[in-house]
């Protein structure tokens, strides 16, 4: 009964440092990635966190005006997936959009942000 | 009559729609004219607003005898110097100022009267239209009546140019490039005419004067008529801009006949009828309400009273209405239509007639005898035997002096409508309660309306009321008035009104409770019971309350209807309504502010996270374009972006949709051509530095 017991110590403490290891290397891989794309991809963190922010303001004080707030969501929640449409876009090593200028994908992007907070605005009451 | 406020057309077709039964009665000029005169026409500060009105204030007063006209003496006669010493007078000019100094008589020296006399002689001379020849001419007729001398040298030649402009018709036209004609504008030729004879200096051709009196004989012809048998002359075409009414146009034509019979000698060939009609339409009028019209109405019956042709005697009935019980005489006065005494004559009633009772007899040929003192023809009309009700009476006027006939015109048979009235006695009223299978006379009960005893009735659905009664007029005939009516009204609400039936010789109704049960909606209960009976020519047209009836009827079944909503009090409609209170939605709850606040400070926090997120991957602005143009660009493409930002907020806070449609459109526009610039340089520069 002690072998067991220590058996399953040392899968604990392995699995934590497995965990540990695992996640080292993702830090170190995410390290190599190109500015731009780490910009885009704070961008996003960005974006979700606020529009986590407002869903536990809601949460809190009631959906009373919920145009007002079904905007704001999706204001963040758009702008998300559009930086991730760029990210996609812009990413080198993505073969599927090799021939496409990422100036053009930045471009497309603008215009799409545009569009998409004049919706937001209206809908915003 | 009403009077006429307003289109005189309105007050013509009131007449015409009022008289399609025979006559109402009308009456000669008379104290209530007096009165309105003083009322239409009032002087500010002794003015008139023109020498016109001041004119047809001072021909209104003079005639009927009232005003004073010492202060429009004082204010006016300066005016009317002014105007015929001015050297630049209009024809019109003098002819308002010389009429107005005729009934003025203001202080004229005889100097300025002869210069003015030769002005217009002057006038006369060069005059071309109608309107300028009759100014001049009656102008001059005015100064001759100062007592300066005024003769024309060429009469035949001024009679001859004013002719020329008649029409065959019997009208004239204003001038001679005008085609139009107009009943009016004879009216004013015959008066100029007039005139032009009484300026001669020698005598006018007689050939010529009898073929104006032929015109007129033709304007005659074109005399319109009313039903009632008014006369009355109106436009043929009608001009907007110049329109002239039915009373003007008549006035005219009155003035221009008058005075041209009044200058030649021997008789027109008008029948008296035709002025007797005119005259009767003049009067028909009442009292107009407009100052033109009242001077109009005035002035040309003054014209009839005294004119050559014949003078129209009105018959007149002070009272229409006669009552048998205070034994009324029939009273009529005949005058002139200004209300002076008649020649000596009869009035001859020829006969009475009605519609509605057919046996009492018609009486005919019933002469009046005359009251001298009260200048009035009357007849006692209780021996005569005649019942109450609504008759049409016919007169005529018979002259004694038959030499008269020439004079004066009587109008033929005249109509007038009279009511004779008298007390109507209810004979043996008898009501009560019948059982179904038939009479049971036991249960009637008399009514005595002069008591004021109610009766008490008690029915059931099985069983009907009875009311019965004779009407007897005071000459002792059956009598059917206009409404005979009984209500039963259920406890001060639902009402119901029942008819009753005549047969020969009384009124009786018989209310069958079962066949009525649906109508009065099977409500039980106290009914009162009033008895309507009305007429025009009833004393004692009543409404009484006769008692009231305990009705037990069965159960209403289920689809009876509800009886209808009853009115409230008749005058607390219009008062003020119950208030409506509104219930609103409450509002929702809402948070605190600070709370709020918090939460807003909450959502910026990951945007200064992104900041310094950015600042710790070394996030520089080398890559912006440092040569100017592209530097423009890109400084023009965030600005636009920015601007952008601000539209929408905006947006928020105030815009419409279509102005930041409009706006976004401009901005769109400016941002992908400046974004196109930037980009494009960005990305030329990126594939030299791969290239390189």
């Amino acid at each position: 009964m002690l072998m067991f017991r220590e058996l399953e110590f040392k899968m604990a403490k392995s699995s934590t440092s497995d965990a540990q290891a695992l996640f080292r290397s993702l830090r170190s891989a995410y390290a190599a990635t190109p500015t731009n794309l780490k910009i885009i991809d704070l961008y996003v963190v960005y974006a979700i966190t606020t529009a986590v922010i407002q869903v536990v303001y809601m949460g809190i004080v009631g959906s009373f005006p919920f145009n007002s707030f079904l905007a704001g969501v999706l204001s963040c929640l758009g702008t998300a997936v559009l930086a991730v449409c760029l990210r996609i876009q812009v990413n080198k090593e993505n073969k599927e959009f090799k021939d496409l200028p990422p100036e053009r994908a930045f471009a497309d992007f603008v215009l799409c942000n545009l569009v998409l907070h004049l919706v937001v605005m209206n809908f915003l009451g | 009559m009403a009077p006429d406020h307003g289109s005189f057309g309105l007050g013509a077709l009131i007449c015409a729609l009022m008289l399609i039964c025979p006559a109402a009665s009308i009456r000669p000029i008379s104290d209530a004219h007096r009165s309105a005169a003083l009322e239409l026409f009032v002087p500010v500060d002794g003015l008139f607003p023109s020498l016109e009105e001041t004119y047809h204030a001072l021909r209104t007063f003079l005639i009927l005898g009232v005003g004073e006209t010492s202060e429009i003496n004082r204010a006016t006669c300066p005016v009317v110097l002014e105007k015929l010493k001015s050297p630049s007078s209009s024809p019109k000019g003098f002819y308002d100022a010389l009429r107005v100094n005729s009934i003025l008589g203001c202080q004229i020296g005889s100097e300025t009267l002869e210069d003015v006399a030769s002005q217009l002689r002057d006038l006369i001379k060069g005059a071309d239209s109608l309107m300028d020849f009759y100014y001049s001419v009656i102008g001059l007729l005015h100064v001759k009546g100062q007592g300066v001398s005024a003769v024309l040298s060429d009469a035949q030649g001024v009679f001859h140019s004013i002719k020329a402009l008649s029409q065959s018709d019997g009208r004239w036209r204003f001038d001679s490039n005008n085609a139009e004609s107009s009943t009016h504008a004879a009216g004013i030729a015959l008066e100029a005419l007039a005139g032009v004879v009484s300026l001669a200096d020698g005598e006018v051709d007689q050939s010529k004067i009898g073929i104006v009196k032929h015109d007129i004989v033709k304007l005659f012809d074109s005399i319109k008529s009313y039903d009632d048998g008014t006369l009355y002359f109106h436009e043929k075409h009608i001009d907007g801009s110049e329109y002239e009414g039915p009373l003007a146009t008549t006035a005219s034509v009155v003035r221009g006949v008058a005075s041209f019979a009044a200058v030649v000698s021997g008789k027109l060939n008008i029948p008296g009828d035709k002025i007797f009609g005119i005259a009767k339409f003049l009067l028909t009028i009442g009292v107009p309400g407009i100052s033109k019209d009242f001077f109009n109405q005035i002035d040309s019956l003054s014209y009839i009273e005294n004119n050559r042709i014949s003078i129209p005697l009105i018959l007149s009935l002070p009272s229409t209405v006669l009552s048998l019980t205070t034994k009324d005489q029939l009273k009529v006065e005949v005058t002139t239509v200004f209300g002076s005494a008649a020649p000596p004559l009869t009035v001859n009633l020829v006969q009475t007639s009605t519609s509605e009772v057919k046996n009492t007899p018609t009486v005919e040929n019933q002469e009046l005898q005359f009251d001298q003192e009260n200048n009035i023809h009357y007849l006692d009309i209780v021996p005569l035997k005649i019942d109450i009700g609504k008759y049409t009476l016919k007169f005529e006027i018979s002259l004694h002096d038959p030499e008269n006939l020439n004079i004066y015109a009587t109008g033929g048979r005249m109509q007038y409508l009279v009511f004779l009235t008298g007390y109507v006695k209810v004979d043996n009223p008898q009501i009560g309660v019948l059982d179904t299978d038939g009479e049971s006379s036991a249960s009637l009960v008399k009514l005595d309306f002069s008591k004021l005893d109610k009766v008490s009735l008690v029915a059931n659905h099985l069983q009907k009321m009875r009311l019965s009664f004779q009407l007897v007029t005071p000459l002792g005939h059956t009598f059917k008035p206009h409404q005979v009516y009984i209500k039963l009204r259920h406890e001060g609400r639902v009402e119901h009104i029942f008819q009753l039936e005549s047969s020969a010789r009384q009124y009786k109704i018989q209310l069958d409770f079962l066949a009525l049960l649906e109508q009065i909606y099977y409500l039980s209960g106290r009914y009162e019971i009033e008895l309507a009976i009305g007429d025009a020519a009833m004393e004692n047209s009543f409404l009484h309350i006769l008692g009231h009836i305990d009705l037990t009827l069965p159960d209403p079944p289920e689809k009876v209807s509800r009886p209808p909503p009853q009115s409230v009090d008749r005058y607390s409609r219009f008062g003020p309504k119950q208030e409506i209170l509104h219930i609103f939605r409450t509002p929702e709850k809402r948070p605190p502010k600070e709370l709020s606040f918090t939460f807003l400070g909450f959502t910026l926090l990951p945007l200064g996270g992104f900041l310094i997120g950015l600042l710790t991957l070394g996030v520089n602005l080398k890559g912006f374009p440092s040569s100017s143009l592209p530097a423009l660009s890109s400084i023009l493409f965030h600005a636009g972006i920015a601007a952008t930002l601000l539209l929408y907020g905006l947006f928020w806070l105030k815009f419409d949709l279509f102005t930041t449609l409009k706006l976004l459109g401009l901005l769109g526009v400016f941002l992908v051509f400046t974004g196109h610039r930037t980009l494009s340089y960005l990305a030329s520069t990126s594939t030299k530095t791969k290239t390189n």
